[in-house]
């Protein structure tokens, strides 16, 4: 990554500029857009050292070496700008919480970004702008990254492809398969807020008060429920194929059944009337900003009132039991007090017709 | 939230469920149909089977557009989009109904098919207007609920001249379909089905009212009690259901009195009518070929037909040889009864129309109440 001496080239038109090949293509364009775009707004110690991989020190939990986490999520979000966020915020929200919930601190993140011929760079400019400010909250710096251009009609304007790495002390070990019968689900807040978000503005609707996403990064939330000590099994950001998918998957892993209580699962009001609107379930829609959490039973109100005292966590609560299936079937009693399965999406949710 | 809370109220639904408990019979069973998909999806979604008594037993019935639509026409509409090239628009459920050759709406936009899920007709005359390159062809389907918007969208494309903006109609009449079940073997020489009464369709009703139910009440001697789709209609419409039996009563009652009048909506019935005529003869999927059950586009409007201007020419497909959706949309068999149920036939991977829709009696026995079977 040279700099480019200013003066010679005239600088990014953010105004009317669009992308074209050339800032794929190797070439000083390419070195002027991660200079003047990326370098510009994301820039940190690590970025800066321009070389073909960032160079990082080894992690450590405490000062002592702790286990690595990695993980890696595409965003291909449509439309790229929704009330809420953006696919910039989304892509680092989206990866830091992959780590996090894994009980890891998140440390560094490597963004990779397909855009499209055409793309206009003000657009661009906005989306990078967004994503720094997520990284810069979140507190994880991107420290490589990578951009390639391709023909117009073969992307949708921007992808962008994260990776982030934590480090996780010895001793903590969350996952899918630790769920027992007897624990508890809760859920850090309302439910379904991300997908009405992108779904009514993809469908052109309009609701007299405007849903936003819940996009967020969990670190600080998850960082303060594991300094209560409490037993946590499970920690898990429901996202595609929202809280339903995201049990199903935990019921199938531990090898337990569920049982939820529909009275107890918040979803706001005007999320509830955009789904009824559009024949969609809210159990089914993507967050990205909200937790599902198992734990001991016992220590369910501990986890409660930490993850309350919480600005991500305000509306927590708890929303049903592990049980002990051999099906295992994540079940609910409905508000009706009949009972249902909560099963797995089969496709995309489709609205129906009458 | 409003308008709808009130209609899901648990303990209204606990008093409904004591008072229908308080009125059967001892020793009297009783099976009702409930016509709709709507209701199937409200009866599974709230586990209402639960709150009745175990005499009580519901048939589902053939009212979920989706499921009724034969093969031969989602054949149709895919010819269309590969083979003419045109954007073929149409409701959500529809895209994943299994047609010939292993092929779907959805299976065949991924090879290329040009097919677009709209919520609306309006939505289908909007993306005619913005391709006057290319021929727009809504595939329209569904009950009498959705056969209004269809006949104003080919008003407005009368009135607009949208040339390139056509429909292939695969609209149903509820009450044809009614009679050929009350008239099928199973249920008037064998009773082999028996069936008490009938809940009698909600959104239907709001546009063709609750005269025409009137015929089978008095033909048949079976009650008729029309409801809403949300659950506490559903009990109220069953415990109105389970007192006409006990009194030997066959009346039409309307339990929806909040959108059905006894005419309907008659706007609506005289834009159907200006636009659509009754069909000698139409193939439903599990009730096979019933005479005057369907409408096609009448010959003042014959350029906005798709099958006229595409001269397409309708192949009857026969459903898959272990599928049971025709005695299951009959309510001569229920989904579990179904060999392939849950093995080779999910929702994944349907096989038979009644898995493809939430409204269908397969898919919501599979997504809401199979735990019912493991136990």
């Amino acid at each position: 990554m040279a700099e480019v001496k200013r003066g010679y080239v005239r600088p990014l038109d953010l105004k009317h500029g669009c992308v074209d090949l050339t800032h794929g293509s190797g070439g000083r364009s390419m070195v002027q857009l991660i200079s003047e775009l990326f370098a510009r707004h994301l820039g940190n110690e690590y970025l800066g050292q321009g070389n073909d991989g960032a160079v990082l020190p080894a992690p450590t939990f405490n000062g002592r070496p702790g286990r690595l986490v990695m993980s890696t999520d595409s965003h291909v979000v449509s439309p790229l700008f929704f009330p809420g966020g953006d696919i910039g915020c989304l892509s680092v929200h989206g990866t830091v919480n992959d780590v996090a919930v894994m009980g890891a601190t998140p440390l560094y993140l490597s963004a990779g970004f397909i855009l499209e011929e055409g793309f206009p760079l003000g657009d661009l400019a906005r989306i990078v702008e967004s994503m720094a400010r997520a990284a810069t909250e979140a507190g994880v710096p991107v420290v490589t990254g990578d951009t390639k251009v391709v023909e117009r009609g073969k992307g949708d304007g921007v992808f962008i492809t994260t990776t982030g790495v934590g480090v996780l002390p010895d001793g903590l070990d969350l996952g899918g398969s630790r769920a027992r019968p007897g624990d508890v689900i809760l859920v850090s807040g309302s439910l379904g807020d991300h997908g009405v978000a992108i779904m009514s503005k993809r469908e052109n609707l309009t609701f007299e008060a405007t849903i936003e996403s819940d996009t967020a990064a969990l670190n600080g939330l998850i960082a303060a429920m594991l300094a209560t000590g409490a037993g946590l099994r499970c920690l898990r950001d429901p996202t595609r194929g929202g809280l339903a998918a995201t049990l199903n998957e935990i019921a199938g892993q531990s090898g337990v059944g569920m049982m939820l209580y529909e009275k107890a699962i918040p979803v706001k009001p005007v999320v509830a009337a955009a789904c009824e609107f559009l024949g969609l379930d809210p159990l089914y829609v993507a967050n990205e900003g909200k937790l599902v959490v198992i734990c001991n039973a016992l220590d369910a109100e501990l986890l409660l009132n930490a993850m309350r005292a919480h600005p991500l966590g305000r509306d927590a609560c708890f929303i049903g039991d592990v049980i002990a299936d051999d099906h295992h079937f994540v079940q609910m009693t409905t508000t009706f007090g009949g009972k249902r399965i909560v099963d797995w999406l089969a496709g995309d949710q489709l609205p129906r017709i009458c | 939230m409003k308008y709808v809370d009130e209609f899901r109220d648990g303990e209204l639904a606990q008093n409904l469920a004591r008072s229908i408990a308080a009125t059967v019979e001892p020793g009297r069973n009783y099976s009702f149909m409930e016509f709709c998909g709507g209701h199937t999806h409200a009866i599974s979604r709230y586990g209402l089977s639960e709150l009745l008594p175990p005499t009580v037993r519901m048939v589902h019935g053939p009212g979920c557009p989706v499921c009724v639509l034969p093969i031969g026409r989602v054949d149709l509409a895919i010819r269309l989009a590969l083979e003419q090239g045109v954007i073929l628009c149409t409701y959500g459920d529809t895209l994943r109904v299994p047609a010939s050759d292993g092929l779907s709406l959805m299976k065949a936009k991924a090879r290329g098919g040009d097919i677009r899920m709209v919520y609306s007709t309006t939505d289908a005359l909007q993306i005619a207007r913005d391709n006057p390159g290319r021929e727009v062809v809504f595939f329209a389907i569904g009950f009498e609920t959705t056969t209004p918007p269809t006949a104003v969208a080919i008003q407005l494309a009368a009135a607009e001249k949208l040339s390139n903006f056509s429909v292939l109609c695969c609209h149903v009449l509820t009450p044809s379909a009614i009679s050929n079940i009350l008239e099928s073997p199973e249920v008037r020489q064998w009773g082999t089905v028996p069936l008490d009464g009938f809940i009698g369709p909600a959104h239907v009703s709001t546009v063709i009212g609750s005269r025409p139910y009137e015929f089978f009440a008095e033909e048949y001697r079976k009650p008729v009690v029309i409801a809403g789709f949300e659950p506490l209609d559903v009990m109220q419409a069953i415990l109105m259901l389970v007192r006409q039996v006990n009194e030997g009563r066959a009346e039409v009652e309307n339990e929806f009195a909040r959108a059905v009048t006894r005419d309907g909506n008659l706007k609506a019935q005289d834009r159907v009518a200006e636009v659509f005529e009754l069909r000698r003869e139409f193939e439903w999927r599990g009730l096979s070929v019933v005479p005057y059950s369907a409408l096609r586009i009448r010959q003042k409007y014959a350029g906005f037909d798709a099958e006229r201007r595409f001269k397409l020419d309708y192949r009857s497909v026969p459903d898959n040889k272990a599928c049971e959706c025709g005695a299951i949309l009959r309510g001569v068999k229920r989904p579990q009864d179904c060999k392939i149920f849950g093995t080779v036939c999910t929702p994944e991977n349907p096989i038979g129309s009644c898995m493809v829709s939430s409204e269908g009696a397969c898919a919501a026995h599979y997504s809401y109440g199979r735990y019912k079977d493991a136990a």
